[in-house]
């Protein structure tokens, strides 16, 4: 251990968190050594006169720190907590340039520094197409009817208190915006995991299954085909679901979150979990069910969320979100800070079951190992892998590849580009190639 | 907590009876839960419309009469013929009289136009009417007539040449505009990501069949690695500060890309363009500007396409570049760069209107 810096428990920003070019520069030219000094030479400086300790031991161990010798905070002091002030680097943000107006546009979850496989309710990605309301639930409703009378006996209006009396079911599920990782279908576009595949969350939803409110109102199966999901927003988004989605009891009309209700970016109070399918399915701040036999091509069915194929015509109705997986950690944008040993980490999801299978490569895709796969490993929901990598201090370039239980392989983007071109837009789930050079920078990089 | 609850049952017993919610529950097993929607609710809200037109609702305008409506209420976020690219992609443009004819917008499979226009991709006339209706103008949506929300369609597609200019559009007529979409047969749904029902079974797509297929070889999978694509320049630096948006513990950091670290040791001679792309980078121009795209100031595109032709382009921008200013591309003005060298702004200027290109 004594070979490794004392790079724990900081109490400041110190020096070695931004590593400059200059440093950069001392390790290109081999010296690797440079950041053990900056560290030592950060840790004396908070802990003065750590100097003259150093060479005894730590001087965080050697001076006790003020949280050690004082009296700590009053519980309830923050009623509903929050993240430490040393964490406030892992926030949602936006891509500059992406959208042009800031109620119409998405922000990205910081994948590079979650663990795990549930993403925290506050840093869930948002994409809104006409702004955010924190929807007042005592006056919201839900509506469930037909499109004609004859698809369900008795059309009926849901309010929260309804909604909330019924038998929940929570299920824990991914949601990806069927334009995660678009950016990138041409060329690389973004640094870091955060732009390529934030636009990726999953959480614990608790509701109730759609089928159960469609039998209460005495729906006709024989005749419904499909359902129209509405949201109550200045947008009153639509899209079209499957019935046979709804008859398999894996829709829900959504309340809970994470154990809590919904966030109001998430759709407070009520909002549609369509497992495996893109997240613009999940219909937010829900406010009408309508069932019928035709699927209505509504705006984002037929002008956004089609996929451009080389022949010039689009495909329409494209929902499913294909097996994919990227590493997080090292990703885009970081600096490993010495050679030796890592752990790769990424999630791995499927929208037609469980992940099966993750494999890493370290070469660029010539070799592969099998990573292990870290429980639970639910349908249509991430999955957690990692797996053992000792850095050579050599270039390498970093791969995933998922496998799910139909047999499905994450394809190379060679592959998916010699069926879809590379304009698109939508459903990108090519394997994401993250470089590492001799200095430790990591970068995003594009492997055919 | 006895007032509290009289006082809720009287304000629920008013609500049912003001709206006249009397209709039988269905009788099921979860009784008391939900009551029957009224009529009038469900027309309140029912206000979609399929591609078959079915939930139209009767009614009518003419181009001209949508005319007035979009100059009023569309035109200053959309521009005046639906061609602004301001806050959205162009809602007109890039179709041609022969691709009314197929029902083909050309130019998607040729691949050259300069961006795709709402026009060109809708194969459904029903799609526009139901969205306007719903959910425009972006900060009053629903505000609109029906006979409104006809007029604005009819002037949008005689825009795009699809009816004439003394067109009046109605629910008698919209199957003819129908016939006439310039893209009505370019949709495809011969796919393998609808989760429901396929086509075979009356449905949509091909059952979920992938249209990729890689294998999982383990080893000597290839012989070289081809790396295709890295992160240009300026996408690192448009993207704040890494540092800042890593954990200050652990396996790794965020890089600083914040520009204000000390200058790299002298690596190869860049080129002219990618030394230029590193300069507008480090000045911080990508944050208010998009090579392609407009961000606080005009895209380099669009500064490139105004001064074309124009000889004294150069020695002018320079100047503003140093002194700031507004008034030619808004209101919003651009802080003096007074941190730049001459020879550096000139370097800028003359990149910019050469293309603004990364290599
Ligand atoms: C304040 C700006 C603003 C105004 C005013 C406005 N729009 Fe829009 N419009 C937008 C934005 C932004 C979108 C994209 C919404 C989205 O991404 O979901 C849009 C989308 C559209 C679309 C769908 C095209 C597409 O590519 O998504 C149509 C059609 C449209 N607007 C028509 C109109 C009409 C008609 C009016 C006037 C009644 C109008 N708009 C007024 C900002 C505006
Ligand atoms: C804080 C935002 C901001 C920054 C930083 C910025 N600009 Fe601008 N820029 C603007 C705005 C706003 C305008 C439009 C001014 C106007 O309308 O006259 C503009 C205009 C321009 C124009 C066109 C001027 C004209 O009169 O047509 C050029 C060229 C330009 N900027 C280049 C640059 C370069 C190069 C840099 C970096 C050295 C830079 N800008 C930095 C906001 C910015």
């Amino acid at each position: 251990m004594a070979e490794h810096p004392t790079h724990r428990g900081r109490i400041r920003p110190a020096p070695e968190n931004f590593l400059s070019e200059a440093d950069i520069a001392a390790v290109k030219e081999g010296r690797r050594d440079f950041l053990r000094k900056a560290l030592i030479t950060a840790s004396a400086a908070v802990a003065a006169p750590g100097l003259a300790r150093a060479a005894e031991g730590d001087p965080n161990i050697l001076t006790l720190p003020p949280w050690t010798t004082s009296l700590g905070q009053a519980v309830a002091a923050h009623p509903y907590g929050l993240p430490s002030q040393y964490e406030k680097g892992l926030q949602r943000r936006e891509s500059p340039g992406l959208t042009r107006m800031p109620q119409v546009s998405v922000a990205f979850t910081p994948l590079q520094g979650l663990f795990g496989i549930i993403t925290p309710s506050g840093l869930h990605f948002e994409r809104h197409h006409q702004g955010w309301s924190d929807i007042d639930p005592s006056r919201h409703r839900l509506m469930v009817h037909g499109t004609d009378e004859g698809f369900v006996k008795q059309p009926k209006v849901y309010t929260m208190d309804d909604i909330l009396r019924l038998p929940p079911v929570s299920r824990m599920h991914f949601i990806e915006c069927g334009a995660n990782t678009g950016m990138e279908w041409g060329n690389v576009a973004v640094p870091t995991v955060q732009y390529s595949h934030g636009m990726l969350s999953c959480s614990e939803f608790t509701g109730v299954p759609l089928r159960l409110l469609l039998e209460d109102c005495g729906v006709d199966w024989k005749k419904a085909k499909y359902v129209l999901a509405e949201g109550a927003d200045g947008s009153s988004m639509t899209r079209t679901i499957p019935i046979e989605l709804v008859q398999s009891d894996e829709v829900l009309v959504a309340y809970g979150q994470n154990g809590e209700m919904l966030r109001p970016e998430n759709g407070y109070p009520l909002r549609l979990v369509v497992p495996g399918v893109q997240g613009v399915s999940w219909v937010k701040w829900l406010r009408r069910i309508e069932v019928g036999d035709q699927p209505w091509a509504t705006k984002d069915e037929a002008i956004h969320y089609i996929d451009l194929m080389p022949d010039g015509r689009h495909r329409q109705y494209t929902s499913t979100q294909e097996c994919k997986s990227v590493i997080t950690t090292p990703s885009g944008g970081q600096l490993l800070l010495d050679k030796g040993f890592y752990n790769i980490s990424g999630l791995a999801w499927s929208g037609r079951g469980k992940i099966k299978r993750v494999d890493v490569s370290t070469d660029g895709g010539v070799n592969w190992r099998p990573a292990r796969i870290e429980g639970p490993v639910l349908s249509k929901c991430l999955t957690r892998f990692n797996i053992d990598w000792a850095w050579d201090g050599k270039p390498a370039v970093l791969q995933s590849r998922a496998v799910d239980e139909t047999g499905y392989v994450q394809p190379a983007y060679g592959q998916l580009r010699a069926v879809r071109g590379t304009k698109s837009i939508y459903h990108n789930n090519a394997i994401q190639s993250w470089k590492v050079v001799e200095s430790g920078e990591v970068s995003n990089v594009q492997v055919l | 907590m006895s007032r509290f609850s009289k006082a809720t049952l009287a304000a629920a017993l008013a609500i049912g009876l003001a709206g006249g919610v009397t209709g039988a529950l269905a009788d099921g097993k979860y009784s008391g839960v939900g009551r029957a929607a009224t009529p009038a609710e469900i027309h309140a809200w029912d206000i979609d419309v399929r591609p078959d037109f079915k939930g139209l609702r009767p009614g009518r305008g003419s181009v001209a009469q949508g005319e007035e409506v979009w100059e009023a209420k569309c035109a200053s976020c959309h521009g005046s013929f639906g061609e602004s690219n301001e806050v959205h992609t162009p809602l007109i443009g890039g179709t041609t009289k022969d691709d009314i004819k197929t029902g083909r917008v050309a130019s998607l499979a040729k691949g050259d136009a300069p961006q795709r226009t709402a026009i060109m991709k809708v194969a459904t006339v029903s799609t526009l009417f139901d969205y306007i209706n719903r959910a425009m103008p972006l900060t009053a949506p629903k505000s609109l007539s029906n006979d409104e929300v006809y007029g604005l369609v009819a002037y949008l597609l005689n825009q795009a040449e699809v009816v004439p200019a003394d067109f009046t559009l109605s629910d008698k007529n919209i199957a003819e505009a129908q016939a006439r979409m310039p893209n009505r047969n370019g949709m495809n749904t011969d796919h393998g990501m609808w989760p429901g029902a396929s086509a075979a079974r009356d449905g949509i797509g091909n059952g979920g069949k992938p249209d990729v297929k890689n294998t999982a070889c383990m080893s000597h999978c290839k012989t070289e690695v081809k790396i295709a694509s890295l992160l240009p320049v300026y996408a690192e630096a448009a993207h704040g500060n890494i540092a800042e948006q890593n954990r200050p513990v652990g396996p790794v950091r965020g890089k600083d890309t914040s520009g204000k670290a000390a200058a790299p040791a002298a690596a190869a001679p860049l080129s002219e363009n990618a030394a230029a792309t590193k300069l507008a980078a480090d000045n911080g121009c990508m944050a208010c500007h998009g090579t392609a795209n407009k961000i606080v100031g005009p895209g380099y595109n669009e500064v490139a396409a105004k001064y074309k032709g124009q000889a004294d382009a150069e020695s002018k921008l320079v100047a503003k570049l140093k002194a700031g200013g507004q008034g030619v591309w808004g209101a919003i003005p651009m802080p003096a760069q007074t941190q730049l060298k001459d020879e550096d702004a000139r370097r800028l200027v003359k990149w910019i209107l050469s293309g603004a290109k990364a290599q």
